[in-house]
């Protein structure tokens, strides 16, 4: 038996800003066990409910993450409702839906940014993020934040898109559907990137399935789960069809997330042109009172949320069981068996978020 | 499967070389926002009625509002998140959001406003309107002594025997 080192990772790492700390246990190069630890950004999220208002808590529950933003806040505003028995009008579900898609993409591009950093090909992370530089003006065009849009609130949207703000989606998705069908190209063929993709940290169907992973990351492994065909917003009206690979490699998480960002840009042209007119927002009354659950489909997998509010303003219980914290398992399984130099692009390939994990 | 291929990006190195940079000159070309950018919070202070509603509903208490005499509305602006709800519920329509990014500092910002007509010239105005008000209550009394004299002291004498009528059984 050779001679076992514990050499620990992070939570300072270049790799990615987010403190996770990992103990790997390494036979020479190869890492034959790991434990992670996480909470060193923790907020106290669940305690922070009882003090704010259910109305206010909306602004809150969107900052958990600052990535996957519009998710949380649609998450909780959807419980809220589920519990109050608020029927949120048609078009407000639909201007959810683009939002959610916008918020997909840009949290993808910023993966592939990530990921080509990761491995070292510098140039492919800027042609990722000066893609993604231009749905960030969009969202900044229909909502007025770059990346937290702070539009949705319990009982529909506060702002509404313009005809000339869907043609300037439109047409901004044009831009951004030609010019990844390069970088896909890159990502999918190139030589030098498949040495670092393809058959690393391979997870089995079986593996994912037994260790409940979720997302990007389950599906790279060949499950088919992807919680918008629940058909919540207005999902249950657009074609969404869940994209599997069945490697379950860093080739395949790759092409997993490639692929949804053309999804996403075809669903959010199918949204943009079946809206429907209307109002976006219903008066809300009275204070929830019972419990909800919810789930939806966030960037990085599926995320839960589970409000339980008694009858006066302020919610008691708030709970996010985010996609990152799903993964973690799969995370550990996967890096067993791997090189050392791998590690850091292993963590950057469930698109970790530890900020919400932790809240 | 696509086919493994070498230099697949070259296309980009090309492309870099003959093109414009994408990034703008920042400070010396200015950014252009958009209609409705969330950059930060301003107050119309002439129209602000220090309710507080704004106040109370801040999610991370940024906004400090002092009632009269002070009558200031403050603002941290690093605790700001920009969200724009107290704006939506203000009733008076007196708070804007308005474009421009809060610039990075060291430093906590915050930023106080004065209301007009406050302060000693508040008080003062206080106590010339409780006076207008006493003399005002003060005239009306006398003019309704005047015009209702009759009624009151049919009343009276009215609700004194009952009064006694108590006394006594509380007396046997």
């Amino acid at each position: 038996m050779a001679k076992r080192s514990v050499v620990p990772f992070g939570p300072q790492h270049p790799v990615l800003p987010e403190p996770i700390h990992l103990d790997l246990v390494l036979e020479d190069e190869t890492v034959i066990d790991v434990v992670p630890s996480i909470g060193f950004v923790h907020r106290g999220l669940e305690s922070l409910v009882k003090t704010k208002d259910y109305n206010e808590f909306e602004y809150v529950a969107e900052r958990v993450c600052g990535i996957c933003s519009f998710g949380h806040g649609n998450g909780y505003a959807e419980a809220v409702e589920k519990i109050m028995g608020i029927e949120v009008p048609r078009r407000a579900k639909y201007l959810r839906t683009i939002w959610l898609e916008m918020n997909r993409i840009h949290s993808h591009l910023l993966w592939c940014g990530l990921m080509a950093d990761a491995f070292g090909f510098e140039n492919l992370f800027y042609q990722c993020w000066r893609i993604r530089e231009k749905i960030l003006d969009m969202a900044e065009l229909t909502t007025g934040g770059r990346v937290i849009y702070s539009t949705n609130m319990v009982g529909g949207v506060r702002r509404d898109i313009t005809p000339e703000m869907g043609r300037a989606i439109l047409s901004t998705l044009d831009f951004i559907e030609k010019e990844l069908v390069p970088i896909r190209r890159t990502f999918l063929s190139d030589y030098s990137v498949q040495e670092r993709t393809r058959g690393v940290g391979v997870l089995t169907k079986e593996q994912a399935h037994d260790l409940g992973c979720c997302g990007p990351f389950a599906r790279a492994s060949g499950i088919n789960c992807d919680m918008r065909l629940l058909g919540y917003d207005a999902y249950g009206e657009l074609e969404v069809e869940p994209i599997t690979a069945t490697e379950g490699d860093n080739y395949a998480r790759c092409k997993v997330r490639l692929d949804e960002l053309f999804q996403s840009i075809s669903l959010l042209r199918q949204a943009l042109e079946k809206i429907p007119e209307g109002d976006i927002s219903v008066p809300v009354k009275g204070n929830p009172d019972g419990d909800a659950f919810v789930r939806l489909e966030q960037p990085r997998g599926e995320a839960v949320y589970y409000v339980e509010g008694v009858g006066d303003k302020f919610i008691n219980r708030f709970r996010v069981r985010t996609p990152t914290f799903a993964n973690l398992a799969g995370l550990c399984e996967t890096i067993k068996g791997a090189k050392y130099a791998d590690v850091p692009l292993l963590i950057v390939t469930i698109d970790p978020c530890i900020s919400c994990t932790e809240r | 499967m696509p086919k493994s291929r070498i230099m697949a990006f070259t296309w980009a190195t090309v492309k870099n070389l003959f093109s414009k940079p994408v990034t703008s000159k920042y400070p010396a070309e200015p950014i252009a926002y958009p209609e409705g950018s969330r950059g930060h919070i301003e107050i119309d202070i002439d129209d602000c009625i220090s309710c507080g509603i704004c106040e109370k509903s801040c999610p991370p208490r940024a906004i400090t509002v002092k009632k009269p005499p002070e009558g200031t509305w403050g603002i941290e602006r690093m605790d700001c998140i920009a969200c724009g709800y107290c704006v939506s519920v203000c009733p008076k329509k007196c708070l804007h959001m308005v474009e421009g990014y809060q610039t990075p500092g060291g430093e906590k910002i915050v930023d106080t406003f004065q209301r007009p007509h406050m302060g000693e010239e508040y008080i003062k105005a206080q106590e010339e309107k409780k006076k207008a008000a006493l003399a005002a209550a003060a005239a009306k009394k006398a003019a309704a002594g005047n015009a209702g004299t009759a009624p009151a002291a049919g009343a009276a004498p009215a609700a004194k025997p009952a009064a006694a009528a108590t006394t006594q059984k509380e007396q046997t």
